[in-house]
């Protein structure tokens, strides 16, 4: 117990030091569009906009609830930001059969790839899904968080009108 | 972990924090350096009800793993330190230590990528090949040797890949090596066929083993091959793809030294459109359990394939009270799925529109024959497959879910399955029914969530599982009780989650295992969770008995073992 409890303040400690995405460009991976062919995450691009890299599995009630509460908005924050979303499922062979026609059916219009080999997931330290980044119009990650909580996409709406507008973000 | 190795990672942390906050041109010059770490800890205290393992005074365990990364243009490489001191109740003993076990370079540059030391890979469908992590199943068969990925024409991919598996923290015995190419006819003939709405894609893959023959009585093939071809057709919102793989003769524990060849063809095929979708996948897999180690006893260690598994993949705890897996030695069977969307406006769409899917799976032991000794002398296969029909079913599932927005506010999600299980050869490998019954169960979910302000909300959820069991009637033991090893009757659980804040999350719950047909384990599995989420950060502790499955709470799904005691857990990326 006493082991459990320095261990925790050490990490809280070190952790109340971190943040994340200061500037990094993209990391390269390899990676699938919905169409089988094969891609790097090197090209993903939205010419000088701002750009959400968003993480899932079809499996994640979590994931799928963010998606379909950023694509409410999603019409209206594309006209006033020119924002790009970029959906990263992380299916397996187990399921990564079912991505296209979840895509399909939730009418979703982001850009999605299917990270199979976990390439990506791994390059962005990714733990566990959801897991949002956003990346700025010079192509650097500059935010991210992780899990999601019913209106989590407002701080994110947010952040991306901050973006577009050259504006930093505060962490 | 000791106060000692706390330190020494702490120190390399600080050096990773003080170079990220350093000079950003400098860093430009020197490259980016990234990482995560996650620590799960439990103090389990003994419970004799639910049956938690004997712990031997280490009631203290933990899982920790921490990755750093650093990459420059083309150029990476990274570490991963991982601790398990011992492991958490529900993993593998094998894991116990410390150590790194997972470290790479690699390089891209144009048409070429190189990786030296540790990696993940898949061909196919992973029927010949998978190296894979799983960190919260504390799977991972990662490869270590090296990798080079060839793309000499657009539209043309070549892996090969030699290394031996990782089994705990040494390698396999045996080594692995695979060849793989990929032709994507659209963008390699694009002056012709570039225009074509049909994309179509061929692959073909060859992985082979080697493992030294040291059996006193069998002569065994030290090299197995495992070839596969595959094809996929895109066209608009329609996809086709299968794979056809054989194997050769594989002798091994797991197949009960069969020298039968192994075989799988697996196919699926999808319709989407807005608002419409149609699955259908199907597969026959005989003997195509493929480990590095023919030995190896422990089903998840040295595997270097993946039998696919189209079952669906469940997150509400009771229906996934008996999650089913590909048999590691054959079935026969397949899953379909239909998702449809009332549009807004339309009389069952009401204001904010409905989703329906409807899914199906059953799978089945393979029709097979045993072989006696006169009939098997020469070539010992042990069995012949009748493909045509089919044996012993081995599980169904049929489900039915619906979600529907009321109102701005208010979501519910309403869930009912049937699925029949056959514990005795799916889990236990025993033909003995009466001591391990097959189920039948019906099972229930109700799941509301009420965002009652930006940013705060409720979820209510309870789930019910009701089980039939053959062979109610069972044999008394020494002391009299009814002896039932494997009949647990019916559960029914809630779940309440408050997130006041976006940060914050509060769960308590309870599953009642209230009418097993022993009745001093008709108990109450409470647990009590709280959250902390900000940015990548999020730190967890909950307290509470806690059964095995994958268990999805405060934003976030993950596989647990079962339990009793005090967890916490910290996962974070920089």
């Amino acid at each position: 117990m006493k082991k459990l409890l320095i261990l925790s303040s050490a990490i809280i400690l070190s952790l109340s030091a971190f943040t994340t995405g200061d500037g990094d460009k993209i990391p390269s991976a390899n990676v699938k569009k919905l169409d089988g062919s094969a891609t790097n995450s090197n090209t993903f691009k939205n010419d000088g906009k701002p750009m959400i890299i968003s993480f899932w599995a079809t499996w994640c009630k979590p994931c799928k609830k963010e998606l379909d509460a950023i694509n409410e908005e999603y019409a209206e924050l594309v006209k006033e930001t020119g924002v790009k979303l970029i959906a990263i499922s992380i299916d397996d062979a187990r399921s990564s059969g079912k991505v296209v026609t979840d895509v399909k059916v939730k009418g979703w219009t982001y850009e999605v790839y299917i990270d199979e080999n976990q390439d990506f997931k791994r390059a962005m330290n990714v733990n566990n899904v959801p897991h949002t980044f956003l990346v700025n119009g010079d192509g650097e990650i500059v935010w991210s968080h992780n899990s999601y909580a019913e209106g989590d996409e407002e701080k994110l709406f947010e952040n991306v009108r901050k973006l577009a507008k050259g504006e930093k973000l505060a962490h | 972990m000791s106060i000692k190795s706390t330190t020494r990672l702490l120190f390399i942390f600080s050096i990773c924090l003080f170079y990220r906050t350093s000079n950003a041109q400098l860093k430009d010059e020197l490259g980016a350096i990234h990482g995560n770490f996650q620590i799960d800890a439990a103090n389990y205290q003994r419970d004799t009800i639910i049956g938690t393992p004997e712990l031997e005074g280490k009631t203290f365990r933990y899982n920790a793993f921490g990755n750093i990364n650093y990459q420059k243009g083309g150029f990476s490489a990274g570490v991963r330190f991982e601790s398990y001191n011992p492991p958490m109740l529900g993993f593998l003993d094998g894991y116990k230590g410390s150590g790194v076990p997972y470290r790479f370079a690699r390089y891209q540059h144009k048409d070429i990528d190189i990786t030296v030391g540790n990696f993940y890979e898949q061909f196919g469908s992973g029927i010949t090949l998978r190296a894979y992590e799983n960190r919260g199943l504390l799977y991972d068969n990662a490869l270590d040797g090296m990798r080079v990925i060839f793309t000499p024409k657009k539209g043309i991919v070549l892996k090969g890949l030699v290394g031996k598996q990782r089994t705990y923290f040494s390698l396999s015995e045996g080594v692995v090596r695979g060849v793989d190419g990929e032709v994507n006819l659209m963008e390699l003939f694009d002056s012709i066929l570039g225009k074509s709405k049909t994309k179509v894609i061929l692959g073909g893959s060859f992985v082979s083993k080697y493992q030294q023959d040291q059996s006193p009585t069998l002569v065994l093939p030290e090299n197995v091959g495992n070839s596969a071809g595959r094809l996929t057709i895109i066209r608009g919102g329609f996809n086709f793809n299968a794979e056809y793989a054989y194997k050769i003769n594989d002798p091994s524990y797991e197949n009960k030294n069969s020298y039968k060849e192994g075989q799988a063809i697996i196919a699926s095929t999808s319709y989407g459109t807005d608002g419409f979708s149609i699955m259908l996948s199907g597969k026959m897999i005989d003997n195509m359990s493929f480990k590095s180690n023919r030995d190896m006893q422990t089903p998840t260690i040295n595997l270097i394939n993946y039998q696919p598994d189209f079952s669906k993949f469940h997150t509400y705890s009771l229906m996934a009270y008996y999650p089913y897996a590909t048999q590691p030695n054959g079935e026969v069977g397949g899953t379909g799925e239909i998702q449809y969307k009332f549009k807004k406006g339309t009389l069952l769409g009401g204001k904010y529109g409905m989703d329906i899917t409807i899914n199906g799976s059953s799978y089945y032991a393979l029709d097979t024959t045993g072989l006696n000794q006169s009939q098997d002398s020469i070539r010992h296969l042990k069995y012949s497959t009748n493909y045509g029909n089919v044996g012993e079913k081995y599980y169904h599932d049929f489900n039915i879910e619906i979600t529907k927005k009321l109102s701005k506010k208010l979501k519910i999600t309403l869930m009912y399955a049937n699925q029949f299980f056959n514990q005795s050869l799916v889990r236990f490998g025993t033909p003995n029914k009466e001591e391990h019954p097959d189920v039948s169960s019906h099972i229930g979910v109700l799941d509301i969530t009420w965002r009652y302000k930006t940013g705060s909300s409720i979820r209510f959820e309870t789930q019910g599982f009701f089980g039939e069991y053959d062979y109610k009637e069972h044999k008394y033991d020494a002391n009299g009780d009814k002896n039932i090893t494997s009949n647990t009757g019916s559960w029914i659980s809630g779940l309440i989650e408050w997130t006041p804040t976006t940060h914050w999350s509060i769960t308590v719950a309870d599953q009642y295992n209230y009418n097993n047909p022993v009745e001093i384990k008709r108990v109450h599995y409470y647990f009590g969770m709280i959250g902390y989420t900000n940015g990548p950060t999020r730190v967890s502790i909950s307290y509470g008995r806690q059964r095995e499955g994958v268990f999805c709470a405060g934003g976030v799904c993950r596989q647990v073992p079962s339990s009793s005691g005090l967890t916490l857990s910290i996962s974070s990326s920089f």
